[in-house]
């Protein structure tokens, strides 16, 4: 099983034909994940490496049957593309770029959420199921299959954290690094659900940091919704809360939005929250054995 | 300090990658969106001060122009009844410091007779991906204080971003908040809309006007602006980007910065740099958890070629409280080889002689670590863990 992406996914790459499109969308391919498509306007025709470029999703769908996708255009026009592919009827779109602009995902996750459809990032290292498929920028060799889910907002941190778990002989079933923006397409508490759901995950790790309230979220999913065992890590620790510019954002989602408020929240649901990444492994290694 | 340093270790942590305006800027773009502000002068001397007041007619308020909250109880506001008096009150407020901000400009305006102090603002609402009007006729305080100990006082209406705004929000909004002054809840309402144009014409994340006056002529005007903007939106916004004040920032940040390295001083001697925000966020944490005290954050990036190292050590090494450096990377699309090879480029370089402690793993890590066992420098330390990493370098800084 997994989540997100596995052997079935059918993965056409938006940029494939740019350097870091096509660097990881064939090392995705070499992993074994099925690259079916590339897409890039006025190269329609081409080839990467034996894999056939598209001028357009839906053209790439038709030809393809390609189910998921993967964004590495530029940031000016990511957000038309996750646009265009969730038109095209993609259902799962994933998207590396960095530095999409806060409002334009503000109309795309509502886009998205009427849609039914998911999407991970942007600016996240993308979807790995250790053994099935990868899909994005996460370095497959240190990850081992196995049963512990993990759901993260950064990248190397989740790397950092996936490492320890393989050290002390654990694998994973799904790695999804969800994105640091201010507004991503999916939250923690969305992939908790998947990974709830989901038959070969047997504990899930959740890798959170300062700012906004999708751990306090997480929490609260995950002591009425969750029957397995969740483990956290915070990062951002020795970043008391400062005061920035105007008073808004701290006002409305009620939490401060510190590592701390966000461990009280776990802890007073349940949830062992690790106090460095080794810990943390260390945590997950304890619910294994038991 | 730290806690101001901190803060800005959480927009390195991603947090709010974003521009923020002075009041006078924010001002001027209200102005452009047709939300009435006071009129008024910028000035950087006393003797413009004075020239200010002259033109604008006294009584004048002389306001210091700094990217932080709390300018009036650090007395950063003053009220002047002469021209004369402006050029005192700018004189006493030029050159102060305001929770580590250096005033280097005033704003002058024409004093307001305020009869009562609203507050209203735009906010991405990250919490349900929209954005979210806050409106309260108890303004011109601490709002937080508004939200803590009378909640109901304070109005929230969220905007679907597929719909935009519709007028009646702003009546919503209005009527909600018991604004009973028919001239007030017209001009309110029509502020309401404007802020919404301000917010999504320059793709802010906060647009926050505290106070939100009405004069005792009942005109409703901003007498504040809290404007910030998306910096991921500044490419398509070259008006907007230009208003960053370069001089505003902390020196080594500022050199970070035209170096591409994210950067943030902090307090300790142990000098930390990781590659991706999350890590690096963890590391310094990893580094306090085991006794020691952070001088920095610095967080390479994605990339992360060998010299973006040594710019990044450069940064780092321009800080004298530095004892030593502690090196936590994890290669994905950053190649250990790389990172490696910076180091020994900035050992070169720059004749560094304060203990390194290096892990590194992932992408190319076999390769870096023999590229600087090869080398054999006698300040080059390898540890196999993030945590012993953490551990040798406290212990050197402390030895150092």
């Amino acid at each position: 099983m997994a989540i997100l992406v596995d052997t079935e996914t059918r993965l056409l790459v938006q940029g494939l034909t740019g350097s870091e499109g096509r660097f990881h969308g064939l090392r995705n391919r070499a992993y074994g994940t099925q690259v079916v498509a590339g897409v890039t306007p006025a190269k329609g025709g081409q080839e990467v490496d034996g894999v056939p470029v598209f001028d357009t999703v839906d053209a790439a769908v038709r030809e393809t049957g390609a189910n998921t996708s993967m964004i590495f255009v530029p940031a000016p026009f990511a957000a038309d593309a996750m646009y265009e592919a969730i038109a095209s009827g993609i259902g799962t779109v994933v998207c590396i770029t960095e530095g999409v602009p806060a409002h334009e995902m503000l109309e795309l996750h509502a886009y998205v959420h009427a849609r039914g459809v998911t999407l991970i990032g942007p600016n996240c290292p993308g979807v790995l199921s250790p053994g099935k498929a990868n899909v994005g920028i996460i370095p497959a060799e240190i990850f081992r299959e196995g049963s512990v889910g993990l759901v993260s907002r950064s990248g190397t941190l989740t790397y950092q954290i996936g490492h320890e778990l393989t050290q002390l002989g654990l694998g994973n079933s799904t790695i999804v690094g969800i994105g640091g923006d201010p507004i991503v397409g999916s939250s923690f508490v969305d992939v908790l659900a998947l990974f709830e759901a989901d038959p070969q995950t047997e504990q899930v790790v959740i890798v959170g940091e300062i700012g906004g309230d999708e751990e306090e979220k997480a929490a609260a999913f995950i002591e009425s919704e969750m029957s397995k065992p969740v483990v956290a890590y915070i990062a951002g620790f020795t970043a008391p809360p400062g005061k920035t510019m105007g008073h808004a954002g701290a006002i409305i989602s009620g939490s401060s939005g510190t590592a701390q408020a966000k461990k009280d929240a776990l802890e007073a649901r349940g949830v062992r929250v690790g106090t460095t990444p080794t810990e943390t492994a260390r945590l997950v290694a304890e619910l294994v054995s038991t | 300090m730290l806690a101001h340093a901190l803060e800005r270790v959480c927009e390195a942590g991603r947090l709010a990658r974003a521009l923020d305006l002075y009041e006078f800027q924010g001002k001027e773009l209200f102005r452009r969106f047709g939300i009435p502000v006071s009129d008024g002068r910028l000035a950087t001397s006393p003797a413009e001060a004075r020239a200010a007041a002259q033109e604008l007619g006294c009584p004048v308020v002389v306001k210091a122009q700094v990217l932080t909250g709390g300018r009036g109880k650090a007395g950063g506001i003053k009220l002047a009844e002469t021209p004369v008096e402006a050029e005192g009150r700018a004189h006493e407020i030029l050159g102060m410091d305001i929770r580590g901000h250096t005033v280097h400009k005033v704003w002058i305006e024409r004093a307001s007779d305020i009869a009562r102090e609203y507050y209203l603002s735009i906010t991405l609402d990250r919490s349900v991906k929209r954005p979210l009007f806050m409106f309260t006729t108890e303004g011109g305080v601490d709002i937080e204080e508004v939200a803590a100990t009378n909640p109901g006082a304070l109005v929230r209406l969220h905007v679907d971003p597929l719909v935009g705004f519709r007028p009646w929000q702003g009546k919503r909004l209005v009527y909600d908040a018991g604004v009973s002054d028919p001239g007030e809840q017209r001009q309110i309402a029509a502020i309401v809309g404007s802020l919404y144009d301000a917010f999504v014409g320059c793709e802010a994340m906060l647009c926050e006007i505290n106070p939100l006056i009405v004069t005792t002529d009942g005109e409703v005007r901003a007498l504040d602006s809290k404007f910030t903007v998306d910096d991921n939106a500044l490419f398509r916004r070259p008006e907007l980007a230009e208003l960053r004040d370069v001089g505003a920032a902390d020196p080594l940040e500022a050199l970070a910065r035209e170096k591409g390295v994210t950067y943030v001083k902090l307090d300790g001697e142990v000098g930390v740099l990781g590659n991706g925000a999350g890590l690096t966020m963890s590391t310094v944490d990893v580094v306090t958890f085991v006794g020691g005290r952070p001088a920095n954050f610095c967080d390479l990036g994605g990339g992360g070629d060998a010299q973006g190292v040594v710019d990044a050590l450069e940064v780092i090494t321009n800080d004298p409280q530095v004892r030593a450096i502690f090196f936590n990377i994890f290669g994905g699309i950053t190649r250990c080889d790389e990172v490696a090879r910076g180091i020994l480029q900035a050992l070169e370089q720059m004749r560094l002689q304060l203990p390194i402690v290096v892990r590194l793993d992932g992408t190319n890590a076999d390769e870096g670590r023999a590229l600087l066992e090869k080398a054999g420098a006698s300040n080059v330390f390898a540890e196999a863990t993030m945590l012993d990493g953490a551990r040798r370098a406290v212990e050197l800084a402390e030895a150092a």
